[in-house]
């Protein structure tokens, strides 16, 4: 007897919580408030960013993006349309930046005379960037914001 | 019945037609003791319309996406890369099909071209490019022909909806902006010379001016 009742107590609580789950609208910044096992509307394409214009980078490491439009540039066994400029014997006409001097080393840190195979996917780590308003909020402070916080006349 | 009879129809059949075309040069060249003048002139008139005409309207049709994409080879490889590009789809609605860049405008300029587009009747029929791979090998060759001619004619099929004069550097992204202002303006460079595969995608582009 205490068994059945337990199982319906159980099984009441159960109804209950998926009832309460099912009901509650999921309001996530990058879903938005379609339901789990429904698929939201597309957001709309937005344009790349293409101003040419240096954008500064958050941490040295970070591969620095691209400030214009790649599309449609083939980077393949063919041919690699990003070098058409920056290439170093391409950079005087194109006045674009070279690509960088660790980008014609080997694995091993030996200077090969032109650019790396393993660096020639320049769309592995430069990425364009499109005009869009972030959908999830941020706080990432670079690290210069960071030492600025102490005290003026502080240690550096 | 006789075998010997000179007028039997054992003669060759290019003597016959060679007594028919000696019989006809006779009644071409006398005037005509039946038709008026003016009958003549008016049928050749009516004649000289639905000659030309019909000849410019299968001019016509040979220069149509359609046509252009009724050979797999154009269809699978060329055409089905064109699909991805600005010219084939984009914000305006405008599409530059096969003709508008591979064949000019210019009547005079269009039959030399649909003349040398005979090769690739013969590339069509023989299998030049039947297959992918085949295509790939001769990508580079066939790319090399197209540059050239367009850098020939200072890209006139690129101009035939590009021009200079109209272009407005203001809308444009800074680095196009300079780079025409440096380059096209100037007539340093022609289109073709710096936008390659815009339409199409590569061959190997080892060796050629501006690549690496």
């Amino acid at each position: 007897m205490i068994r059945k009742s337990s199982v319906l107590v159980l099984l009441i609580a159960l109804a209950a919580g998926s009832g309460s789950l099912l009901a509650q609208s999921l309001n996530s910044g990058l879903r938005g408030p379609t339901p789990l096992n429904e698929e939201g509307p597309a957001p709309p394409m937005t344009p790349m960013r293409n101003t040419s214009e240096k954008e500064v980078r958050n941490y040295p490491e970070q591969p620095p993006v691209i400030p214009h439009s790649i599309e449609g540039y083939q980077i393949d066994i063919n041919g690699n349309k990003c070098m058409s400029c920056h290439a170093r014997a391409r950079t005087g006409e194109s006045q674009a930046p070279m690509v960088s001097i660790t980008h014609f080393m080997d694995r091993d840190g030996q200077f090969l005379a032109s650019v790396s195979p393993r660096r020639y996917f320049c769309t592995s780590c430069h990425v364009p960037q499109n005009v869009v308003k972030a959908p999830i909020t941020n706080d990432f402070v670079d690290i210069d914001t960071l030492i600025g916080r102490t005290a003026p006349g502080g240690q550096r | 019945m006789s075998t010997a009879d000179p007028a039997s129809p054992r003669r060759s059949w290019l003597a016959r037609l060679w007594n028919f075309i000696v019989e006809l040069w006779d009644v071409l060249r006398r005037p005509s003791s039946v038709f008026g003048l003016g009958v003549l002139v008016f049928a050749g008139f009516v004649a000289g319309i639905i000659f030309w005409g019909g000849f410019n309207t299968a001019l016509e049709i040979t220069n149509t996406e359609k046509f252009c994409t009724g050979c797999h080879e154009m269809k699978d490889n060329v055409f089905a890369e064109l699909k991805t590009t600005v010219h084939f789809s984009n914000p305006s609605g405008v599409r530059a099909s096969c003709p508008d860049c591979h064949v000019p405008h210019n009547w005079t300029d269009k039959i030399a071209r649909k003349m040398q587009a005979s090769k690739e009747v013969w590339g069509h029929l023989f299998g030049t490019i039947n297959t992918r791979e085949k295509f790939q090998d001769h990508r580079l060759e066939l790319a090399l022909h197209e540059w050239a001619r367009l850098k020939a004619n200072d890209s006139l099929e690129c101009r035939n909806c590009h021009s200079a004069e109209s272009m407005d550097i203001t809308k444009q992204s800074p680095r196009a902006s300079v780079a025409h202002q440096r380059f096209l303006f100037t007539g340093e460079k022609t289109c073709i010379d710096c936008h390659k595969g815009i339409a199409h995608q590569l061959p190997d582009m080892k060796g050629v001016p501006g690549w690496q």
